[in-house]
């Protein structure tokens, strides 16, 4: 096997040498009914060349050759092929957690310049070096929160990823938290009378996601001021990063989870993506996850090493922040990459032109008969649209023209049958633009 | 220095400050094709309010630049590819290249989670072979890939119990964990909202099957455990444990960081094991990347199975669809199906090997006994029963010149190798835990014995070496204290 | 050296009285077992605490200890000094780096602890067993 890196004669003077006669001595520690006797069923062994086929055959399964306008967390958007590069890069790629600080000082700087530029984007003071992703990142800043209030309600926004807010219902389960949502406006934004009704002096925190859902952004001073009106804490969720380079950062907020999916991360059907919580420096001991801090080393050399980790499951077991051990280092470290590429001027260019496109594509979708625009809040790169038809019945005649089209929103929203979200990015191109308005035109013509 | 030294020589690396310390106004290191559609004001399309201006701070730096910081940065870290990396617990193995390759294929990385199914039956046949694969390998019935990483896997697991146990009536109080266990246990237990008892371990660093009786009640939800556990030693009375549990109606769980040491030789599912999470960083060789991405999928026996979360993969007729209509579900644990990517590389991986995959673990083990053998006349052993892929050495002989665990760890940096995982587990004071993989040759096992062995000699004639190291490397000893004590977490202009 | 004004705890603890008010601190034995000390946490000033239960916790890089009441009462006031400068714990265990007054409800507690003799005799019989 060609991972393997001992011949047969190898093996045997090891053995010698460790004074056994057979290998299976070697599992003599097993009880003998337990010791598998027949070869495990699975498939292989395959040559690199089988696999690469293999997988070049799953490939083709899939949605090759598909123009999609899904966005709803998972974006598309250019990745510059110097950041898989450099990722690959064996002393990035096959090298550990930094604990042994000085001979992991690339990880090290790296993390330390990716919660530079978290806190650059979102406006907080500490950031950390990541969560599994956006969903988990926004379960365990409400985890925080009630760390940091000792209370119990939390009030989170029906327009908060609806995935985003199962993974909260579960994580909330088998703990004091009481979760309560509530709902949304003709705007598309977080109803503020009906929060402001909800808060006492028992909600731990108020939360919401922008742009949301909807693909909306929502008013981040003014939910700020109800939840620190009653001493609850605002948590912000982030679901499509790039619009942090254009739109208001989340600065008023207490605690910031967000999903850096966007800086770098292919859609991947779903993960690796980053998660990430940043938040203000008062809060740090409260915080999950790693943290890299500069310090100097014993010839007064600037160096890093991981830090406060007193918070972590290692040290503090069943008293941690969080069970968080393994969290997605190199997808941190790939936005880090793409986001020194783009730089301050990319990444405001980028998000200008997906304010643009967005804002093209929705201008182009109202001159379609019957169809217009479901909420009137500001949206950065997706919209919904109300269609006079189901949005499946659209889809399959848009997949006919090799279209992945508008998602139907009745399958988290009962209340929103027949509305689709449509995202474009920088990738979109004018012309798919009009092939899809073309196409929802086409579709909707069609007779019942 | 000793002659030993055959595998480190010094290298030059290139000093680099920060990426922030290199940015000057104007140089960027991407550009985006022109707009095709008219531009827009943006504060006039989203209002005033909405937007921002550019981000404060942000790096300015072309292409050229970033490639050269993060090449050079990248020289200061040791990685598998550079040599042996024996911290135990952790498998450090070979990462294989292809499976970096396909997890990039166009039609692989470039799917989107809510793609119509009939659109992703490629994405959804890989995460139903890789289920069958880790449940045969298993012997388990079911398998969930949802979970990002093993203490996440750890988490879905006791909330199966949980509401196994809660659709038995009463979902119980607490859960065993033995003390040699690692801190993801506790912690999680804890989420789970369970109360965690700690258990002793007996003399021979084994869960005690007889004081187990006494503790299990009616009280006890389940009891974790790792096997092989993190001493490197097979619990012989596991069966055992399994039906102590049962006759009570806990469950047993099995933390699978060291499946490793038992693929293609022993199936936790045959042993009594009713739930267990896989870290697919470790034993299936996906990349740690410096800390992750991981995935920490969870195998089953059938009666957890109308727990697992949702969405669940189901095939009917050849064709795949995502099932999310199950009423017992314990919900979702991560939004998607789990870091896809990260189970196409295993999926890559466990098909390379097919059921050879029991040569690799057998190796694991022929290497960790190896090693054993021949550092065990200068460091001392605490536990003497047999070891599987792991050995755990203390420090006690070398504390006596007052050399710990740290020193020696430290000064194998001078040599060429990544240190082992010192202090864990806790029940051993000073401990030195190896763990070499299948991954390595002979020769680089060798070369280890040799350091180790050179090391031990050095802290008996000249500790103050010991205790100083490394001497090679980039930075020294870093000031810890100062880091915790004045945390600086981030860059700020002028620092 | 442990000052013979104060009472000790298993735990490490100390306490001086001063009327019903309590001063509590840690070891200079704890201090030398944690290591470098880089956190304190410690309760608010009013929160009631009670005798041989964790108030607050002291940190060290790769430790945390939890600090047991040798006392019940009620917090009076809290060391603030401690916030900016956890190392003073290190350097003056018995004297600035107090941790919390308390105001006694049960007066009578103290009399329970050891004093300074019992506690220098309880600590050379750990650090025999730890060298053994």
């Amino acid at each position: 096997m060609r991972y393997l890196p001992k011949s047969d004669s190898e093996r045997r003077e090891m053995l010698r040498a460790i004074g056994l006669e057979s290998f299976d001595q070697l599992f003599q520690a097993i009880p003998e009914q337990y010791r598998l006797k027949q070869t495990l069923s699975v498939p292989g062994p395959l040559s690199e060349m089988e696999i690469i086929e293999y997988f070049r055959g799953r490939s083709a399964e899939n949605s090759r050759g598909y123009t999609s306008f899904l966005g709803a967390g998972v974006y598309h958007h250019h990745r510059s092929v110097v950041t898989d590069a450099l990722l690959q890069r064996g002393e990035f790629l096959t090298s550990y957690t930094p604990y042994q600080a000085e001979i992991s000082q690339g990880t090290l700087q790296a993390i330390f310049e990716f919660q530079t530029l978290m806190c650059q984007l979102t406006g907080q003071e500490v950031s950390n070096a990541s969560m599994y992703d956006g969903s988990t990142a926004l379960t365990e800043a409400v985890l925080m929160a009630e760390r940091l209030t000792a209370r119990q309600r939390v009030l989170v926004a029906r327009t908060v990823h609806p995935e985003y807010r199962q993974v909260l219902a579960t994580y909330a389960k088998n703990t004091r938290l009481r979760i309560e949502e509530f709902g949304f406006t003709s705007s598309g934004q977080a109803d503020l009378d009906a929060i402001r009704k909800a808060v006492d002096d028992n909600v731990a925190a108020v939360v919401v996601q922008s742009p949301n859902f909807f693909g909306v952004l929502e008013q981040f001073p003014a939910l700020a001021e109800i939840a620190h009106g009653c001493g609850a804490l605002c948590v912000v969720a982030i679901a499509e990063a790039v619009s942090l380079g254009i739109a208001r950062p989340p600065a008023e907020a207490d605690i910031v989870a967000m999903e850096a999916q966007s800086f770098g991360l292919p859609p991947s059907y779903g993960g690796p993506y980053a998660g990430v919580i940043a938040t203000k420096e008062k809060f740090v001991r409260q915080m999950p996850g790693r943290l890299a801090g500069q310090t100097t080393d014993n010839q007064g050399r600037r160096g890093f090493v991981l830090t406060l980790a007193t918070r972590e499951q290692h040290i503090r077991r069943e008293k941690a922040t969080s069970n968080i051990c393994t969290n997605q280092a190199l997808c941190a470290l790939a936005a880090t990459i793409h986001l020194c590429l783009l730089g301050k001027r990319g990444l405001r260019e980028q998000a200008g032109q997906n304010v643009a496109k967005a804002q093209f594509a929705l201008a182009q979708m109202e001159t379609i008969p019957g169809v217009r625009r479901a909420f009137t809040g500001p949206v950065f790169n997706e919209f919904v649209m109300e269609f006079p038809r189901s949005v499946k019945m659209i889809n399959a005649e848009l997949l006919k023209s090799k279209m992945i089209g508008p998602m139907a929103l009745g399958r988290f929203y009962p209340e929103l049958t027949k509305r689709g979200l449509v995202c474009v990015t920088e990738t979109t191109t004018r012309e798919e633009i009009s092939r899809l308005v073309d196409g929802i035109d086409r579709a909707l013509k069609i007779p019942v | 220095m000793s002659e030993n030294i055959a595998k480190a020589g010094r290298h030059v690396n290139q000093s680099e400050g920060l990426i922030f310390e290199k940015s000057s106004p104007g140089k960027r290191g991407m550009e985006l094709p022109p707009l095709d559609v008219p531009a827009v004001d943006a504060a006039k399309a989203l209002g005033a309010e909405y937007v921002r201006e550019g981000v404060e701070g942000f790096p300015e730096v072309s292409e050229i630049e970033v490639v050269r910081h993060f090449t050079r940065i990248s020289t200061w870290n040791y990685a598998i590819d550079y040599g042996m990396y024996p911290l135990g617990s952790c498998t450090m193995k070979y990462n294989p290249r292809v499976n970096e390759f396909v997890a990039r294929l166009e039609g692989i990385a470039t799917e989107h989670p809510y793609q119509p199914v009939e659109l992703s039956q490629g994405c959804l046949r890989v995460l139903k072979t890789l289920e069958n694969i880790l449940a045969e390998v298993t012997g388990m019935d079911a398998v969930t890939l949802q979970p990002a990483a093993g203490a996440q896997g750890e988490l879905t697991g006791l909330l199966l119990i949980r509401a196994y146990l809660e659709s038995k009536g009463n979902p119980r109080k607490k859960v065993l964990i033995p003390d040699s266990a690692h801190g993801t246990n506790p912690a999680t237990a804890v989420i789970a909202g369970y109360a965690v008892e700690n258990i002793k371990s007996d003399a021979n660093g084994e869960i005690d099957a007889a004081r187990l009786v006494e503790t299990v009640n009616e009280d006890v939800a389940a009891l974790m455990v790792t096997n092989p556990n993190t001493l490197g030693i097979f619990e012989q009375n596991i069966s055992e444990i399994a039906e102590i549990l049962h006759a009570r109606g806990a469950l047993l769980y099995m933390d699978g960081a060291n499946m490793n040491a038992l693929a293609g030789i022993a199936r936790p599912g045959d042993f009594g094991v009713d739930v267990m999470h896989l870290n697919l960083h470790k034993t299936f060789s996906t990349p740690h990347g410096g800390g992750g991405p991981g995935a920490g999928p969870v195998a089953v026996k059938k009666i957890l199975e109308p727990f697992l979360p949702t969405p669940v993969v189901v095939e009917k007729d050849g064709k795949f669809a995502l099932d999310h209509n199950r009423p017992k579900t314990i919900g979702r644990v991560k939004a998607f199906y789990g870091n896809f990517g990260v189970l196409v590389r295993a999926l890559a991986y466990a098909l390379a090997y097919g059921p050879g995959m029991r040569q690799a673990s057998e190796d694991a083990v022929l290497n960790a006994n190896y090693i054993r053998k021949a550092l065990e006349d200068v460091y001392e052993l605490p536990y003497k029963l047999p070891c599987m892929h792991e050995v755990v050495f203390s420090d006690a002989r070398q504390k006596k010149n007052g050399v710990n665990t740290m020193d020696i760890a430290k000064r194998l940096i001078d040599y060429g190798f990544h240190p082992y995982t010192t202090a864990f587990p806790l029940i051993v004071p000073g401990a030195l835990m190896i763990e070499p993989t299948e991954s390595e040759c002979k020769e680089e096992c060798d070369q280890f014995i040799d350091a180790m062995r050179s090391i031990a000699e050095e802290a008996a004639t000249n500790p103050e070496l010991v205790k100083t190291a490394p001497h090679t490397t980039r930075v020294g000893r870093l000031d810890e204290v100062t880091a915790a004590r004045k945390p600086i977490l981030r860059w700020k202009p002028g620092q | 050296m442990y000052p013979t004004d104060c009472r000790y705890t298993k735990e490490h603890e100390w306490i001086k009285m001063d009327g019903a008010i309590g001063t509590i601190g840690i070891t200079d034995y704890a201090q030398h077992e944690l290591g470098d000390v880089v956190f304190v946490e410690l309760p608010q000033v009013g929160a009631k605490i009670e005798a041989g239960q964790p108030f607050g916790t002291v940190e060290s890089v790769k430790a945390v200890s939890e600090i047991y009441s040798p006392v019940s009462g009620e917090v009076a006031e809290t060391n603030s000094v401690l916030g900016n400068e956890p190392e003073k714990i290190n350097q003056d265990p018995h004297g600035a780096a107090w941790l919390v007054k308390i105001k006694l409800s049960n007066l009578t507690e103290v009399n329970s602890l050891m004093d300074a003799a019992a506690y220098q005799a309880y600590i050379a019989e750990k650090q025999k067993e730890t060298s053994a």
